[in-house]
């Protein structure tokens, strides 16, 4: 986790084992249908550009070992509830 | 974490969610998922609507998924729920499974015993009234 330079460009999201750029959206589409996880399954990694206490910077699922996480997703920022 | 991008996330943080959280916001990481790649590998990203559906993943210390919940859009989650399951893995981890915890078990409540001597016994030692329909 590291202080990232503020620019323009916006990284790219990034799932261990799968580069950005391995994954073409086209692709990410059609594996939808197979894809996902359940209980008892090891977390995939991944790594994500994220906004943490005022600061820009990156967050690794990894960088949590040994703690407990609440990996929560939800629809867009402003959603009502 | 959502599609939304980073910048976003500090924009919602800084006109409303600081204005519900004292102390200046959230206190996590707020991740960008553009694009939905980890959403999808998560099984929560819909390529149609373009957004991650409300998907809540617990993992425990080594990095195994314990719980999992995925509610549609319009109906918002349960943080005590959360908090209360994150208790109960934690006692069952900390027992190594000699402990488990029964359906509406809160800290403090009781718990069962796994072993030959409970099968069909349950009923004996508990009972759903002692923890529903209470308020």
């Amino acid at each position: 986790m590291s202080e990232e330079k503020v620019g323009c460009t916006v990284p790219a999201a990034e799932v261990e084992g799968m580069g950005a750029e391995a994954a073409p959206a086209e692709e990410v589409k059609k594996e939808a249908v197979r894809m996902g996880v359940t209980v008892g399954m090891k977390a995939p990694d991944f790594t994500a550009p994220a906004f943490y206490k005022g600061g820009f910077t990156t967050v690794k699922l990894s960088q949590f070992a040994g703690k407990w996480v609440s990996l929560c997703f939800y629809p867009g920022d402003f959603t009502f509830v | 974490m959502s599609v939304d991008s980073q910048f976003v996330h500090k924009v919602w943080n800084d006109v409303e969610l600081s204005k519900m959280i004292e102390a200046g916001g959230v206190p996590f990481h707020m991740g960008s998922d553009g694009g939905g790649a980890i959403g999808t590998v998560y099984g929560v990203y819909s390529p149609a609507q373009g957004v991650d559906f409300r998907g809540r993943f617990l993992i425990d210390p080594d990095g195994v998924i314990q719980a999992m919940e995925i509610l549609t859009p319009p109906v918002g989650r349960n943080v005590d729920e959360t908090l209360r399951q994150v208790q109960a893995f934690q006692l069952v981890r900390k027992t190594g499974g000699k402990e488990v915890t029964p359906s509406g078990w809160t800290p403090g409540g009781k718990v069962l015993n796994p072993g030959p001597d409970l099968v069909a016994n349950v009923w004996k030692v508990w009972n759903p009234k002692d923890v529903y329909g209470k308020k």
